[in-house]
C-alpha cells in the first residue's frame, strides 16, 4: 500500500458507439509494442462491430436476423456467439434471451448482450502478449484485468454508483479477471426479462466479477432481467459481485 | 441447483468451522482464529444503507468466536493497520477440499482467495476465487485516486463526457 505506484499509460477511442479505455502499466506501457497491440485490439473490436452490430443494417447478424442470410452463411462466430446465447438462456431458463419480442409483438434477434464481453475477451489477446506489462481493457464500463506479476499490484476498479454516476459504491482489487456490470444508468432501462418482455427494474445495477468477460457480462445482465431473483440466481451460481436495489441499497454477493 | 445451494451452505459452515477451529500446535491457525474478530467487524462496518452477504449466522459466529478466544490477542497486534494474510486449514467437504485465505488489514478483510475448492462438478462449480468488493459510499475526487478504472452501466459516447471514466482518463491516474 505504500510502494510508490507505477504510472499508468491510457488511451482512450470511440468504437462500437462506445468508449474503449486502455490502461497499461510496467514495461511496454508506452512504445511501439503498446501502439501496435493496441491498434490490434481496435482492429478486432471494429471487426466484431462490423459482424455484430444491430445499428449496421449491413452487418451479418442484421441480415440474419432479417432472414436474409442463414447462421451457415455467417463467419463462424456467429455460430458461436449464437451458441453462448443459447446456453445464457438455458442456464436463466429463459431470462436471458438473444431473440426478443419488442414492444411490437416482432421477435428480433440481438446478440448484444454477449457479443460484448466476447469481443473484448478477444481485443485484449494481444495486450496480453505484452511481456512484464499490466492491462486493463475497459469497454464502456466492461473491462478485462491483467496484472503481470501474480504478486504486483492489482488494478482497482470502481463500481459505478448507477443512481449517482459521480459516485462509486464498492472498490474491488483485481489480479487477473474481468468485471462487468449492467445496469440502467446512461441509457435507462434497456435489460428486460425475456421471459415478459417487461423492464426489469428490481435491481438499479449487478456487478459480476470472474475469469472472463463473456461469462461475467451474461450473468449480470441475467441477474438483472431477474430482478429481485438475481442476487440469488448469482449466489447459486457461487459469483462474487455487487448489487445494487433500485433503492440504492447495496449489497455484496459472494 | 439445490444441490449447488446445499453446497454453498456447506461452504460457509465450512469457513465458519475453519475460523474456530481450534489446533494447539499451528501459529498460522493461531493467526487465523484471531483474524475471526476481523471478519466480524468487516461486516458491521459495511454500516449504513448497505448490506453484506455471506455472513455467518449469528449463532454460528457467536460459537466460532468463543472457540477462538486464544487467538483475541493475535487479533489485536494485527489490528494496527499492517495487512496480514491468514491461511485455513483445508476443510474436507461432500464435494472435495476447501481452503481459503484471507488478507487482513486491521479490522478489514482486503482479499480473500480460495487455495483449494471442489471441482468434480466441471465448470457448473465456481467458487469465489476474486476479491471481495469493498462497499464504500464516496466521490472520485473524496478518495486517494487509486481506482484504475471504472465500471458501470453501458456508457453511451454521448454520456461519457459525465462519466467517471472520463475524469479518471483526464487525470490520467
Amino acid at each position: 500500500m505504500t510502494t510508490v505506484a507505477e504510472p499508468v499509460a491510457r488511451r482512450v477511442e470511440q468504437v462500437m458507439g462506445m468508449p474503449i479505455s486502455l490502461a497499461l502499466r510496467g514495461r511496454h506501457a508506452t512504445g511501439p509494442d503498446a501502439d501496435a497491440a493496441w491498434q490490434a485490439a481496435l482492429a478486432e473490436l471494429r471487426w466484431v462491430d462490423e459482424v455484430f452490430s444491430t445499428w449496421r443494417p449491413d452487418s451479418q447478424v442484421s441480415r440474419l436476423g432479417r432472414g436474409e442470410i442463414a447462421v451457415d452463411d455467417c463467419h463462424p462466430t456467429v455460430a458461436e456467439v449464437l451458441r453462448l446465447g443459447d446456453h445464457a438462456r438455458v442456464a436463466s431458463e429463459g431470462a436471458f434471451d438473444v431473440v426478443r419480442t419488442g414492444a411490437d409483438g416482432v421477435r428480433r434477434l440481438d446478440p448484444s448482450g454477449v457479443v460484448k464481453g466476447w469481443a473484448v475477451d478477444r481485443a485484449v489477446r494481444p495486450l496480453l502478449a505484452l511481456a512484464d506489462t499490466d492491462v486493463c481493457l475497459s469497454a464502456g464500463g466492461d473491462m478485462v484485468c491483467h496484472v503481470a506479476d501474480p504478486h504486483g499490484e492489482a488494478w482497482v476498479i470502481g463500481i459505478e454508483d448507477p443512481l449517482a454516476p459521480t459516485r462509486l459504491v464498492a472498490r474491488v482489487p483485481l489480479h487477473r479477471g474481468a468485471v462487468a456490470t449492467s445496469g440502467s444508468a446512461h441509457r435507462g432501462a434497456h435489460v428486460v426479462d425475456a421471459r415478459t418482455g417487461a423492464a426489469a427494474d428490481a435491481l438499479a445495477s449487478v456487478t459480476v466479477i470472474g475469469a472472463d468477460l463473456t461469462s461475467v457480462d451474461i450473468d449480470a445482465t441475467t441477474a438483472l432481467a431477474l430482478g429481485k431473483d438475481g442476487p440469488a440466481w448469482l449466489r447459486s451460481r457461487l459469483r462474487t459481485g455487487v448489487v445494487v436495489w433500485a433503492d440504492g441499497r447495496a449489497e455484496t454477493v459472494a | 441447483m439445490k444441490r449447488i445451494v446445499l453446497w454453498v451452505l456447506s461452504t460457509l459452515s465450512t469457513l465458519v468451522v475453519l475460523f474456530g477451529y481450534h489446533t494447539s500446535t499451528s501459529s498460522t491457525m493461531a493467526t487465523a482464529t484471531g483474524s475471526e474478530t476481523a471478519i466480524t467487524g468487516s461486516v458491521q462496518a459495511s454500516g449504513a444503507g448497505t448490506t453484506s452477504s455471506g455472513s455467518a449466522p449469528p449463532s454460528d459466529t457467536g460459537s466460532a468466536s468463543s472457540s477462538s478466544s486464544s487467538g483475541s490477542s493475535s487479533s489485536s497486534s494485527g489490528s494496527s493497520g499492517s495487512t496480514t494474510t491468514v491461511t485455513g486449514a483445508a476443510a474436507q467437504t461432500r464435494y472435495g477440499p476447501v481452503q481459503v485465505q484471507l488478507e487482513v488489514s486491521g479490522s478489514t478483510i482486503t482479499n480473500v482467495s480460495v487455495l483449494q475448492y471442489p471441482n468434480s462438478d466441471g465448470r457448473d462449480i465456481q467458487i469465489n476465487q476474486y476479491a471481495l468488493p469493498q462497499l464504500i459510499q464516496q466521490t472520485l475526487d473524496q478518495q486517494d485516486g487509486s481506482v484504475s478504472m471504472i465500471s458501470g452501466a453501458t456508457y453511451t459516447s454521448t454520456g461519457y463526457s459525465q462519466s467517471l471514466q472520463s475524469a479518471l482518463d483526464q487525470a490520467g491516474l
